[in-house]
């Protein structure tokens, strides 16, 4: 019994019928369409505002007019409200820890003698870390801050230290490694989170609901090949991915103004292989499963990872090596590659092949391990 | 009617051995044979739970069998199930097609996955035979029970299969509907198409040529349905009088009386051995001041003390299994 042999009457009529009840699941079919819309504002609002009047304190180890002026400069920003003003390094952690503040600037014992003497003195940046979004805006505020801070100081006889680079260094602390990405990073990343949390959910419930509704078993009474119901109940999902993808590039281009750099090709390409390597994923868990329930869960197993290790939220490598590892097998890994190399960096397909490949190694091997799931019978 | 390769006229359609599937610690089936000639109307009975819907979906290939072998339409049950199941219009217990689809749609899919041609006109049939034209863009999972059924059936036969497999094709169907649907198969049955048909009804049992009774997996009796009376050889009593509780409680002591089951306003009284029968019911009756009177022993009569020595057997050996088991 060849696996790969099918009857493509059979799947159209399998894609047919998939094709009405996704028109008749009419709320199914608008959050579908809305997720990518509802996703776009959510994280467009979160990268189109600059984080502002983040909550900060600051912890002065010394007094002098350059530290006073720097205070002065941090109050008079938009980017931080100083809250308080801790005398010493115990009264500044606990201002952090507390949440009272989100930042805590400090400025070290010595500082300005240090500067005046191009030791390169640091100040030190303590972030909260539960927010490294926010982080990353600070990090960069403040050393815009202390730049224009200390430029009157530098002036007349200190007039050495204003050259560039800046004679003091910003340390910043964290836990979280802030994105640093921003909007033009973060839009094309979230059309392949779209495409998987839509693409695999939806395939995920594919035979699990034709079981759970009983009609598995007139389905597998007729004389219909695993391949054929495989083919049959995923391609009418393409069409759903082509709709949400056509949304982000819209929402890409005329809202967010990100610029499409690349190659409109390698970027069909990209987005085929990603889509149906999806679709393959989350009907292989449809074949796992057993309830509709088990392959939400099951769903979320997969996304979490999708989400937190493949670059779309944290930089790659600075993963730790076995979460590179499962990153690589993950299908976002690649397509986040693909997409903002096309888009940002005016990549053409010889340039995406490395990620192209391994994302078709992906799909073949999904679709191959789903058919070898398949079970023909109720057991 | 399509001849298929595999069987000719008066050949076996249904050709199995030893069929047995285990659920876990059941054994739902347990060494089936089931012999089916081609253009027989063969009924599948058996109290709830005795594995007839298990024993049809082995013979379709929807379940592996754990053991046992055989033909179906001259195909091997084990290894050409897709032959199989091109042939076979199988109509599940439960509705089992898309509730979301309108009447047609759903003729329409079963007919495209057989691959049929002119699908229009047989959906366009189905529907004119069904009656349902006027109502064909109706959502399925909106009909009511018994239409429900109606269209399951028509969907299992619009590929004009070989083998009809019925599992409880008029569950909640109206009498009228009912008359209908055997009017058909028997048609059918005319042209050579093979019925193996699942029921609870009486009346639809004594409609088949013959009959396979199965309790807790195991075949106990597979006959000609005009065969059957005498070869189980129930005599039975029809008992009416005030207290019937109380006659039947007092009948269930006497011996010769096997099985005693109510029957609308009388009682029945059965058992294998006719005099002490009749002795055991005449000295109630005239204790009690009963009207009796001998009747033929029915179908429901014959099933039931069937089903009730099995229970027995069951019982004592489970008892003996028990009992090794603490030894
Ligand atoms: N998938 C399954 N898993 C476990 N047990 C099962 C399964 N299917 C059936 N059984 C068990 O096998 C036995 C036979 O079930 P089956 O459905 O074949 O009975 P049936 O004769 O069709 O009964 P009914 O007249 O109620 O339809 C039952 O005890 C049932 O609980
Ligand atoms: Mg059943």
């Amino acid at each position: 019994m060849n696996l790969f042999e099918l009857s493509w009457r059979r799947v159209k009529a399998i894609f047919l019928k998939e094709l009405v009840q996704m028109r008749r699941d009419r709320l199914t079919f608008a959050i579908m369409v809305m997720m990518p819309v509802m996703q776009l504002v959510l994280f467009g609002y979160a990268i189109n505002t600059d984080p502002r009047h983040l909550p900060a304190a600051v912890e002065l180890r010394e007094d002098g007019p350059m530290t006073r002026s720097f205070l002065a400069s941090l109050k008079a920003s938009s980017y931080v409200d100083i809250v308080a003003v801790a005398r010493n390094e115990e009264e500044g952690e606990r201002l952090l820890r507390s949440g009272k503040a989100s930042f805590l600037i400090v400025v070290p014992e010595g500082f300005e003698r240090r500067l005046v003497r191009q030791e390169r003195p640091q100040l030190l940046l303590a972030a909260d870390a539960s927010d490294p979004v926010a982080a990353g805006g600070v990090v960069s505020a403040v050393s815009e801050i202390a730049r224009r801070a200390f430029a009157p100081d530098f002036e007349g006889p200190l007039s050495y230290l204003s050259a560039s680079p800046a004679p003091y260094d910003i340390v910043v602390h964290r836990r979280y490694n802030p994105t640093g990405e921003t909007a033009v990073n973060i839009v094309p990343g979230l059309l392949g989170v779209i495409l998987t949390m839509t693409m695999v959910m939806i395939t995920s419930i594919a035979l699990t609901r034709e079981i759970e509704r009983g009609t598995m078993e007139m389905l597998l009474s007729t004389p219909v090949r695993p391949i054929e119901v495989m083919i049959g109940k995923t391609t009418p999902y393409v069409l759903v991915g082509a709709v949400q993808t056509i949304i982000v590039l819209c929402a890409a281009a005329f809202l967010f103004r990100i610029p499409f750099t690349g190659s409109w090709l390698a970027f069909l390409a990209g987005i085929s292989a990603f889509i149906a390597a999806n679709l393959m994923l989350g009907y292989l868990i449809s074949t796992v499963a057993r309830t509709q329930m088990q392959a939400m869960q099951l769903t979320f197993f997969v996304f979490l990872p999708s989400i937190l290790l493949s670059g779309f939220m944290f930089p790659f490598r600075a993963m730790p090596a076995w979460a590179q590892a499962l990153g690589e097998a993950l299908p976002i890994t690649h397509f986040l590659r693909v997409i903002r190399e096309v888009m940002l960096k005016e990549a053409g397909l010889a340039d995406v092949w490395g990620d192209l490949w391994p994302l078709l190694i992906i799909l073949v091997a999904l679709a191959s391990l789903a058919l070898a799931r398949f079970r023909r019978t109720l057991d | 009617m399509t001849l298929n390769g595999g069987s000719k006229n008066g050949e076996l359609v249904i050709d199995v051995r030893g069929l047995t599937k285990r659920f876990g610690d059941l054994v739902a089936v347990d060494d089936l044979e089931l012999k089916v000639p081609r253009g027989a109307i063969y009924g599948f009975l058996g109290p709830n739970g005795s594995g007839k819907t298990t024993s049809i979906r082995m013979v379709c290939g929807l379940l592996k069998p754990d053991a046992g072998e055989g033909r179906v339409l001259g195909y091997d049950v084990l290894s050409q199930s897709s032959e199989i199941k091109e042939r076979v219009g199988y109509m599940t217990q439960k509705f089992s097609l898309y509730e979301d689809l309108s009447i047609r749609e759903n003729l329409e899919f079963i007919a495209r996955i057989y691959e049929l041609g002119d699908a229009d006109g047989r959906v366009d049939r189905a529907l004119e035979n069904l009656g349902l034209v006027e109502r064909q863009t109706q959502i399925s999972g909106k009909l009511s029970g018994g239409w429900k059924q109606r269209l399951a059936l028509a969907c299992c036969m619009i590929h004009e299969p070989d083998l009809l497999l019925l599992d409880e094709p008029t569950a909640g169907v109206d009498p009228k509907a009912r008359r209908d649907f055997w009017d058909r198969i028997r048609r059918f049955a005319a042209e050579g198409v093979t019925t193996l048909v699942s029921t609870h009804y009486m009346d639809e049992a004594v409609q088949c040529d013959s009959i396979a009774y199965i309790a807790y997996g195991k075949k106990l009796l597979d006959a000609r349905t005009a065969d059957i009376p005498a070869m189980i050889g129930l005599h039975a009593w029809s008992i009416e009088g005030p207290d019937l509780a109380r006659a039947a409680d007092l009948l269930e002591q006497e011996p010769g009386v096997e099985l005693v089951a109510r029957f609308g306003t009388a009682i029945h009284a059965c058992g294998k051995d006719r005099a002490a029968l009749a002795a055991a019911v005449q000295r109630v009756s005239a204790r009690e001041s009963l009207h009796a009177e001998e009747v033929e022993a029915g179908f429901e009569e014959i099933f039931i003390q069937l089903t009730a020595g099995r229970e027995n057997e069951q019982f004592t050996a489970g008892q003996a299994t028990a009992g090794k088991a603490r030894a």
